[in-house]
């Protein structure tokens, strides 16, 4: 197997700018400051240009070197801003980098984005010559591969609409099967299953994998790791502008799993003093606990969980109850569970709430506390007291889409025939 | 399967830029054919917008300069006159603009695709010579309605025709290009526009400019070119005058030439700033 893309101490620098403005330049900020310097040299022409405060560099990404071999399919994750979409910037050269060199045979097709170049106005048909040609593909190619790129995206009957009254589905599948049958050495996929119905999805999944079959190369970002493990054979982990891991798909994503749940599980006040609350109660500690959490085994669907706080109680008699509130990553309340109201004797009390398996979706959560005195006071009323991600379960069949819903609870089924 | 071996290193663009523009040539069409589809579309009377508007102004600066101001027409019907002027400002005009503002509104293509962008502002230009061809055969119909007879001038217009296409490119690389830096100039293109249509002989002959400002007055690209198109169209009855008219060229070539090494010098940091 030969080297396709070699890549050798990249790096891609950004000048951040810490004055409050718009993200391009206006002219007369630029002469104003020129004009600032000149004065500023003529007053002083010795002086060494002092180094900009207001500027700040930035490596988006920093000494980044791998190589990719013919017919791999290779997952790129890492969190946001760890410089994925910059790494398929310089690879599909829409941005040039700063340092280091890339070393890529044969042609490269990108698909950073959904039906970039689609234009709404015009038909489907119109639009496959025209995405066609942004992505440098000859007239005779489209041509020859038209039939193929209609059949693959299902819009047959619509090839004379104006994308504009496609549905978004539509618009998908189109503007990735005129990508798709680019026939490039190297594919470059970025996060485009996000969007799309799950058979699209799972069609996508399937397309890119005969891809790889063919002896091409296929690079792929995503977040959902159940599509990016039944896609790719190996993985490399970027962040902050680095490779942390390289390695096969299984390995680098599940350390990166574990990686990303050490985040907030817990979090303890040590001293009374500064922790939250009043002079009736103090919080010490909130933690998410579950079966195996020493070894910080990966929470999953099937991962029943218990939320555990404990404060110190000052004042004897007081009325209490607990609010447990839970908010998925997309800010959706998914539950408000609230305790007995009850009276404690003064020192430290726990309370613990459990969340059944097979409850919760694949998401990040956060927890919201509420302490209520009386059950009108609320003593505490803490958002975002912990954060914890469920991750999806190992699922039979070859449907990797995201299991859509709040929750995800296993209710009771009967089925049975009427005879 | 080709094996072309591609390298990415800073600063390295250059090396396929024109291998590459040779290769996407075939997309300075599809984006010309898309913004013509486009512009038409939902359009009541379609393609005739490109007749009806040149058509209009030339009615107008007829009815201003001649029968309002009685401004000598140099022995040709006013409106023909005109209309020789009005062909190539309005191509020039409109192919800054549009030239000027394709890179701003491209911006999600430049950002997600590689391709040479150079290519963007061109097909513009070439959009807006599209409508040139078609506002062209208004001239055809009015020479016919006044039974104008051209002169062997004419077959010197296509080295003019280009002329004015070079002056529309090279002045919409630069606008284009720093457009993208510095969103100031969006406000400066319809400035230049309007200020350039008095500042240019479109309404007027040159030759009621004194013979000791002419060369002055020719600092002005657009004029060389004007008075250009005017001797090719309107034969022995315009002057030609040489100083001036190369003056213009000289200019043209500049701008030309500048332009796009100013856009193949700022290309590759277009997609981090726009």
């Amino acid at each position: 197997m030969t080297t396709v893309i070699s890549v050798q101490n990249l790096g891609k620098k950004y000048i951040l700018n810490h004055q409050p403005q718009e993200r391009y330049t206006a002219l007369r900020d630029v002469m104003a400051n020129s004009a600032k310097k000149l004065a500023h040299k003529l007053r002083y022409p010795l002086a060494i240009a002092e180094n900009d405060a207001t500027h700040e560099e930035f490596w988006a990404l920093n000494n980044v070197s791998f190589d990719i071999k013919q017919g791999d399919r290779v997952g790129i994750i890492g969190g946001n801003g760890a410089g994925k979409s910059t790494l398929l910037k310089i690879l599909s050269r829409i941005t040039e980098p700063t340092a280091g060199r890339v070393k890529i045979k044969g042609r490269v097709a990108s698909l950073l984005e959904v039906g970039t170049g689609f234009h709404p106005e015009l038909t489907g048909r119109e639009n496959i010559y025209l995405n066609g040609a942004i992505l440098g593909m000859s007239k005779a190619d489209i041509k020859n591969r038209f039939d193929d790129i209609v059949a693959f995206a299902e819009v047959e009957r619509f090839l004379d609409t104006p994308v504009k009254r496609y549905s978004s589905g539509m618009y998908v599948r189109l503007a990735f099967s005129v990508a798709a049958h680019l026939e490039p050495e190297v594919l470059i996929v970025d996060e485009v299953l996000a969007v799309g119905d799950a058979q699209f999805q799972k069609k996508c999944l399937g397309k890119m994998h005969d891809v790889g079959l063919e002896g091409r190369t296929v690079l792929f970002v995503s977040h959902n790791m159940t599509a990016l493990k039944g896609l790719c054979d190996k993985a490399i982990w970027l962040k902050s502008g680095s490779v942390v891991q390289e390695g096969s798909a299984e390995d680098v994503v599940s350390s990166y799993l574990q990686n990303g749940m050490a985040i907030k599980v817990r979090q303890v006040w040590d001293s009374p003093e500064t922790a939250p609350g009043d002079k009736s109660i103090r919080l010490h500690s909130v933690k998410v606990t579950y079966e195996g959490d020493e070894v910080s085994k990966v929470i999953d669907v099937s991962t029943s969980l218990n939320m555990e706080f404990v404060f110190w109680n000052y004042v004897a008699g007081a009325q209490l109850n607990f609010s447990i509130v839970l908010y998925n990553n997309q800010d959706v309340c998914i539950f408000n569970s609230v305790s007995e109201a009850k009276s404690y004797p003064l020192g430290k009390v726990i309370g613990v709430c459990q969340i059944p398996k097979n409850f919760l979706n694949d998401a990040t959560y956060r927890l919201r506390l509420l302490i209520v005195k009386d059950k009108s006071t609320a003593l505490i009323d803490l958002d975002n007291v912990v954060t914890f991600e469920v991750h999806d379960i190992e699922r039979t069949g070859a449907w990797y889409g995201k299991w859509i819903g709040a929750v995800r609870p296993t209710l009771s089924w009967t089925t049975f025939s009427q005879s | 399967m080709s094996q072309q071996i591609l390298i990415i290193e800073a600063g390295r663009a250059e090396r396929h830029y024109w291998t590459d523009l040779w290769r996407y040539r075939e997309l300075f069409f599809f984006l010309a054919w898309r913004d013509i589809l486009v512009r038409y579309k939902q359009t009541v009377i379609g393609l005739a917008w490109a007749l009806l508007r040149p058509f209009l102004t030339m009615l107008v600066f007829t009815l201003v300069f001649s029968k309002l101001a009685k401004l000598p027409s140099d022995g040709v019907p006013y409106p023909i006159m005109v209309f020789a002027a009005l062909l190539p400002w309005q191509f020039f005009s409109n192919a800054f603009s549009s030239a000027g503002d394709s890179l701003i509104s491209n911006s999600n293509m430049i950002s997600k695709v590689y391709f040479p962008r150079l290519i963007i502002p061109v097909s513009a230009v070439i959009v807006s010579f599209i409508d040139f061809l078609i506002s062209g055969v208004i001239l055809v119909g009015l020479m016919l309605w006044y039974g104008f007879m051209p002169s062997w001038h004419l077959l010197i217009l296509p080295v003019f025709i280009f002329v004015v296409f070079a002056a529309a490119l090279g002045a919409g690389l630069w606008i284009a290009a720093l457009n993208v830096k510095y969103r100031d100039f969006r406000y400066i293109i319809p400035f230049v526009v309007q200020f350039g249509l008095y500042v240019s002989p479109v309404g007027f002959s040159s030759s009621i400019v004194p013979e000791r400002w002419r060369l002055l007055y020719s600092v002005n690209p657009m004029v060389g070119v004007i008075d250009g198109f005017r001797w090719a169209i309107l034969g022995d009855n315009a002057q030609f005058y040489w100083p001036g008219i190369l003056l213009s060229l000289a200019l043209v070539v500049i701008v030309l030439i500048t332009g796009t090494f100013y856009f193949r010098k700022t290309e590759r940091g277009f997609a981090d700033l726009i």
